[in-house]
């Protein structure tokens, strides 16, 4: 069963967007998220896709899994579609749905806001197939790092997730060996009804609980005795380094950004 | 006469005003270079020493002295660079998310260079035998493996007294032998003083000098041959003596001659085969 724990979605692999610094990525989408508000004709919209498959593709992650991922958002996609039929009334009438009105503007309006939606989730839900939770930790103290300024504890921050990242398979772990402890004392987390049910876990709780608060206590006695005292003057192993090819991807979604805004005036 | 490492004087010490004395009047020294092991029954007040040799906690009566340096808050960062400690749970002292990160953690506090680090993480894993394991996450590693990346994250910082407190009670028999292995390579390979703390009386016998911890006291100083010869004192305090003892007694009451107090099972074999030339 260890072998089970992934932590996240992030799926291995030494692709050009898997090498990329997670910082780059990271600043990527936050200005893809902006962009893509600023497309306004079928020529625009068309670049920011193609950009978007192009970016997909190069992850060599297969399709289908990437899409699975995005099942929950299908839905949201499909009412924010639908939403737009029904409200939106300009343009010509197009047809009838049981007395309803479909509109063309509202069938175009509903179809670029849907494409819109998938884009940004697509997009950003690249990053964490493409980057391991720790590095994404790493990025987010360093991106952060201004924020030490104005007394932001952007380096306890950072220690916390790392250190939630560490716990989350330990507790799995334990958590597993509780229930079966607990089942095989007659305890059914399973069946019968849900009020019956939630009592069950009652007993798996507390004890997760319990020595939750002691793993903590004697983390932090160990941290201290390792020489912790606090992010002044500590130095990092794990370093994040601009290459040459953060840089050539960067200056690519310049241009795509460019010619986004070239092509709004068509 | 050799240099002293680490000198307890007079030192009383309870969790709270009042609660009982957990330690009464201890005084022992602890020499450079020197394998010790601190043994007694549960609640004897051996986690409280370890953790008043690294700062941790701080004694109400007594001296602590480290390596010329008296132990208070002042001077407790300089004292944790010398002291390394291992403790019991080997879970809840992995803080890395990989190897190379927890051994790194200790480094890392300390400021050290990132090259510097590098090369240290190399050689400390390879000092342990964890070398194959640079990347590998906490949870697919067994008890014994993450102990030994505790102590090799340890020796990165170069301590010069290393604190096992209970650092096998969790392992399983093959992960006992594996650290057991690991600590006595390393105490023969550095200049570096050992303390293991244990509960265990199979665990004393490679270690040079015994404390017997009792109810917060110093109850016998000796050597793990000396200490074995009081077998019936020991079961008295609550501690098991090794089935190799055992039976030598059996066999001496028996009128079978053993001179020596055999530590282990090859010790005893070396006795009984030699027996019909001595007599
Ligand atoms: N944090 C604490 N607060 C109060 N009492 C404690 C605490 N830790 C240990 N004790 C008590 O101190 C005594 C010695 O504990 P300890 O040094 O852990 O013994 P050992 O390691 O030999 O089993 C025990 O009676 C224990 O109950
Ligand atoms: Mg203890």
């Amino acid at each position: 069963m260890n072998n089970a724990i992934v932590i996240g979605q992030y799926v291995p692999g030494n692709s050009l967007i898997h090498r990329l610094d997670p910082r780059m990525k990271i600043t990527i989408i936050f200005f893809f998220v902006i962009v893509v508000f600023f497309a306004n004709n079928i020529i625009s919209y068309s670049i920011l896709t193609i950009f978007a498959i192009l970016t997909t593709l190069s992850t060599r992650i297969s399709l289908r899994f990437i899409l699975k991922g995005l099942t929950p958002v299908w839905f949201l996609i499909a009412f924010t579609f639908i939403l737009h039929l029904i409200v939106t009334k300009e343009g010509t009438v197009l047809f009838d749905v049981f007395g309803y009105k479909v509109y063309s503007g509202a069938l175009i309006q509903g179809f670029a806001i849907s494409l819109r939606f998938f884009l940004l989730i697509l997009i950003t839900s690249l990053l964490t197939l493409t980057t391991t939770p720790i590095e994404i930790t790493d990025a987010v103290e360093d991106l952060l790092h201004p924020l030490k300024k104005i007394k932001f504890p952007v380096h306890e921050l950072a220690l916390m997730m790392s250190i939630s990242l560490r716990f989350i398979p330990t507790l799995l772990q334990e958590t597993d060996k509780i229930s079966k402890a607990q089942a095989s004392r007659g305890v059914d987390f399973r069946t019968g009804p849900i009020k019956e049910r939630l009592h069950a876990i009652v007993p798996l709780l507390v004890p997760l609980f319990v020595s939750a608060f002691k793993r903590a206590e004697e983390l932090a006695m160990a941290m201290e005795a390792r020489g912790y005292q606090g992010g002044e003057g500590r130095t990092r192993l794990r370093q994040l380094k601009i290459k040459g090819l953060d840089i050539l991807v960067f200056l690519f979604f310049l241009a795509v950004v460019a010619a986004l805004f070239w092509t709004r005036n068509y | 006469m050799r240099e002293c490492f680490i000198e307890f004087r007079n030192v009383s010490f309870r969790y709270g005003d009042e609660q009982p004395w957990v330690l009464d009047d201890v005084s022992f020294t602890i020499y450079k270079d020197e394998w010790v092991a601190i043994i007694g029954h549960n609640g004897s007040g051996k986690s409280t020493i370890a953790k008043l040799m690294n700062g941790l906690l701080f004694p109400q009566k007594g001296e602590i002295i480290i390596n010329g340096i008296p132990v208070n808050e002042q001077t407790v960062w300089d004292v944790r660079k010398q002291v390394g400690m291992v403790f019991q749970n080997p879970d809840n002292q992995f803080v890395g998310t990989t190897v190379q990160d927890d051994v790194a953690f200790g480094m890392e506090n300390r400021g050290f260079a990132r090259e510097e680090m590098v090369n240290r993480i190399d050689e400390v894993l390879q000092a342990v035998r964890m070398e194959d394991y640079l990347l590998t996450e906490p949870h697919r590693l067994s008890g014994g493996q993450k102990q030994r990346v505790a102590i090799a994250s340890l020796l990165a910082i170069n301590p010069e007294v290393l604190i096992l407190d209970e650092a096998t009670a969790m392992l399983d028999p093959k992960g006992r032998k594996e650290i057991m292995r690991t600590v006595s390579e390393i105490q023969e390979k550095n200049e570096i003083s050992l303390i293991t703390i244990t509960h265990d009386l199979e665990e004393v016998v490679q270690a040079e000098r015994v404390i017997v911890m009792n109810s917060g006291k110093v109850w016998a100083e000796a050597t793990p041959r000396d200490i074995f010869k009081q077998k019936d004192d020991l079961r008295k305090i609550g501690l098991d003596v090794p089935f190799v003892a055992v039976l030598a007694d059996e066999l001496k009451q028996l009128d079978i001659m053993i001179k020596n107090e055999p530590l282990n099972h090859d010790e005893l074999l070396e006795e009984l085969w030699t027996l019909h030339s001595k007599m």
